[in-house]
């Protein structure tokens, strides 16, 4: 995953780069980050987590950081940010304080990257969200804060293997959006229409507002005239009578 | 690890904090010091982002003064090589960075500094 973000953050090729790895967890992909020879600082917020990324001795700098909370870097320091599966946290509160509430640190997150990133460079965030209004609100507050780009989603009709990555660029100068992956279904997320409850309802029920029957008269004449074709014996005969209710006895 | 090319690139991000706010004053800092693979496209490519001052500040608090007081025009290997030992190879292992508008204190422990805010500090 770390390297499709690399693939996706679309670095210029031999010229050594700094990047950013927010959340950067026990150091997964800090570890891949090294290999590809990058220079790195990379935030946690879970002591734990960066314990075990000091452990497995890492190039790059750990910060123990709330990312909701902003970042204190200098304008323009990194060509780069990636993010695996981190901002969807952002989408829990923790407290009441206002402060703690989702968009509220959704902005204070990406204004502060903004300014950390160099112009132009991108930011690849990799996260899992659970419905399309989190990706709504998530590039909604994104693109307030000054951020181009969009989302942009790896094998959309798999359930395992989907991938949503945000995509943001700062300053522009031409930049696309990359394709997400998968053969047939290669579309961005935006373009497909939202799935709705209502559509999949109609058509079982008439005007009137009534659910209609699934074994109507229709239905058993073809039946019927399946069973005569396959030589079925004693099909009854179709008469008037043929789907009709039985009268209530009383 | 807190390197230099790090502290050089904090600023305070508490509340309200926006003027004079970087670079963080080191304190109580315990360093040490590890080989790292020498890049200079990389530390040449970096001179742009550097606080120069800072950076000659931060080394000479840490007891490195390999560093010239100015940026000199003509870079040569020379400097490239005393950059790349301070910028990438001298850590930063226990101590505190201290803001010096609102004084507020960074912690730095087993060489991760806590950049935690408390809640009323949380622009």
């Amino acid at each position: 995953m770390t390297y499709r973000a690399l693939e996706l953050l679309n670095l210029p090729p031999d010229e050594p780069a700094f990047l950013l790895d927010i959340g950067c967890g026990s150091g997964l992909s800090g570890e891949i980050l090294d290999e590809e020879g990058y220079n790195w600082i990379g935030v946690d917020v879970a002591p734990s987590m960066l314990e075990v990324a000091l452990e497995r001795e890492v190039e790059g700098d750990l910060f123990l950081q709330d990312i909701g909370q902003g970042f204190g870097f200098r304008p323009g320091s990194f060509d780069g940010a990636i993010s695996i599966s981190v901002i969807q946290w952002l989408l829990n509160a923790e407290t009441s304080h206002p402060t703690s509430s989702p968009p509220h640190r959704l902005t204070r997150f990406f204004t502060t990257l903004h300014s950390a990133l160099r112009n132009p460079s991108r930011a690849i965030l990799q996260f899992y969200p659970t419905s399309d209004d989190q990706i709504q609100l998530i590039t909604s507050i994104a693109q307030k804060a000054g951020f181009g780009g969009g989302v942009v989603v790896d094998y959309p009709n798999s359930k395992k293997a989907k991938k949503v990555f945000l995509c943001l660029f700062v300053g522009s100068g031409g930049q696309q959006i990359p394709k997400g992956l998968d053969g047939e279904d290669t579309e961005v997320q935006e373009g497909r229409a939202a799935f709705e409850k209502r559509r999949e309802k109609s058509g079982k029920k008439d005007k009137n507002g009534k659910r209609r029957g699934i074994k109507d008269k229709d239905w058993i004449l073809k039946k019927k005239e399946l069973y005569r074709q396959r030589g079925k014996e004693s099909v009854p005969r179709d008469s008037k009578y043929t789907a009709r209710k039985r009268k209530p006895v009383f | 690890m807190v390197r230099l090319i790090t502290h050089n690139l904090l600023a305070c991000h508490a509340k309200g904090c926006t003027t004079n706010n970087f670079p963080l004053q080191l304190k109580d800092v315990t360093i040490e010091l590890r080989e790292a693979e020498f890049n200079p496209d990389f530390v040449s490519g970096f001179l742009s982002r550097l606080e120069w001052t800072a950076l000659v500040n931060a080394a000479k608090e840490l007891g490195d003064t390999s560093l010239p007081p100015e940026l000199p025009d003509m870079v040569d290997d020379d400097l490239l090589k005393n950059l790349h030992h301070v910028l990438l190879e001298i850590h930063i292992d226990e101590g505190s960075m201290i803001c010096p508008n609102c004084g507020h204190s960074y912690p730095i422990s087993n060489g991760i500094p806590n950049m935690l805010l408390a809640e009323h500090e949380i622009g």
